[in-house]
């Protein structure tokens, strides 16, 4: 146990090694720590918000889902509304016309009944001279009996 | 009467052989006035305070350029991102000083973290010295040397110089900032009125003063005796022939505890004694 400079030597040995120590080792390896430290704040930081935002537009798609469902429902619901009405409507007025040519057909019925029984009531005026002239064996003074003749024909 | 000259013989060789392997390669000014290295233990003490032991020297600087390199080394590839193996030991290193010296230190001082971070490293490969087989080194030297009787120990805290060394440099330390922040008369007031008022102020030196100066001593004596005792127990270990492999093994093993210990409780003491120098209440 011989103490002798050796201890000075290695006190200066010490002091340079720590000055060193803390001016090139100590600082950049705390920075690159403090620095992971950050990032690894900041990632879980950001992983937090982006769970937040995936949760946030979860639920607006679920709302917006539920909206669009609603809408469709209505716009169903009012197309069948509207389509019923066009056929309420359709059926009116197939109807309407159906009456109307029914009506129209009738009507012309009645104008040729009408026609026939005039051309009829001529044709027997007709053939009713024929008939006397024949009987009476010479003409009928076609003004004298045109009276006769009318009321014969009214009566038909 | 022939047997016991022998028995004789061997234990004085084999003490020889212990009291080589505990003497240091020491160079100074011989009693005759030259300069050279010393042949024996006496002669290395009769050189006096102004000798120095080239190889605990060596040895520890190259040790603290090892540790000072390697860490450098790998700053100089290290990133903030995914970091690589060598990388993440030195962190996991370094992140154990930092929560050592946040949790021990509550002052403000950027010194703290490198001075503990050198101390744990450096004193932790000096002792890992202690796991190298006690021959190989001793007998590499006398190989480069071409000395076959050259005095070399490998372990620096084997030591007083070296352990010494570092106690030192924490007791100037302690005294520098104690003074910083106290004051001169705050710091010797510690000495001065505690524990027991004023009145009692011979008292309070002589109960003050060895414990301060003791906890420095112990600091070196600690690490010192530790791994001297340690080196003897490897040294006699390696007289017992082949039953040595396994008791050199159990012995190693156990050391490994030892050397980590050792420098992990330096280190602490270190950081517990500074703060003591911060703190304005006793």
């Amino acid at each position: 146990m011989n103490l002798n400079a050796t201890i000075i030597g290695q006190l200066i040995a010490f002091a340079v090694f720590v000055m060193f120590c803390m001016k090139y080792v100590w600082p950049p390896i705390t920075a690159i720590l403090e620095e992971r430290q950050k990032k690894i704040a900041e990632g879980l930081e950001a992983a937090e918000r982006a769970q937040r935002d995936l949760n946030l537009a979860q639920n607006k798609a679920a709302d917006e889902l539920r909206a669009a469902k609603q809408q469709g429902a209505e716009l169903i619901e009012q197309a069948n509304k509207r389509a019923n009405q066009i056929i309420d409507e359709a059926k009116d007025k197939a109807r309407v016309e159906g009456q109307r040519l029914i009506a129209a057909a009738q009507a012309e019925i009645e104008m040729e009944t009408q026609r026939a029984r005039e051309a009829l009531r001529a044709q027997v005026a007709a053939i009713a001279v024929a008939g006397a002239e024949k009987i009476l064996g010479h003409a009928i003074d076609q003004a004298a009996n045109e009276e006769l003749m009318n009321k014969l024909a009214a009566e038909l | 009467m022939a047997n016991s000259h022998e028995v004789v013989e061997t234990t004085q060789t084999a003490s020889e052989y212990v009291q080589h392997h505990l003497g240091f390669l020491t160079y100074g000014k011989h009693a005759d006035g030259t300069w050279g290295f010393a042949h024996s233990t006496e002669d290395a003490l009769a050189m006096g305070f102004w000798a120095i032991n080239v190889d605990s020297m060596m040895i520890s600087l190259l040790l603290g350029l090892l540790f000072l390199g390697l860490f450098r080394f790998c700053i100089s590839k290290a990133t903030s991102g995914k970091p690589g193996g060598l990388q993440n030991f030195i962190e996991i290193i370094v992140e154990m000083v930092q929560s050592n010296v946040k949790n021990a230190f509550f002052g403000k001082n950027d010194l703290i973290g490198p001075l503990a971070l050198t101390i744990f490293c450096w004193i932790f490969l000096m002792n890992t010295m202690d796991l190298i087989p006690v021959d190989i080194i001793p007998m590499f030297a006398q190989w480069v040397s071409g000395d076959p009787h050259l005095y070399f120990k490998a372990v620096p805290t084997t030591d007083l110089n070296i352990t010494a060394g570092f106690a030192i440099g924490v007791f100037i330390l302690v005294i520098y900032y104690s003074i910083k922040v106290k004051g001169l008369g705050g710091f010797l007031g510690e000495f001065a009125f505690h524990p027991f008022g004023k009145w009692a102020l011979p008292l309070n030196l002589l109960l003050e003063l060895p414990g301060f100066f003791a906890k420095f001593v112990s600091l070196a004596l600690r690490l010192y005796g530790n791994f001297f005792a340690g080196e003897v127990i490897f040294l006699v270990i390696g007289l017992v022939g082949y039953w040595q492999l396994p008791m050199h093994l159990s012995w190693s093993i156990f050391h490994i505890l030892v050397v980590t210990l050792q420098a992990y409780l330096f280190m602490m003491l270190t950081i517990v004694y500074l703060n003591q120098a911060h703190q304005t209440t006793h």
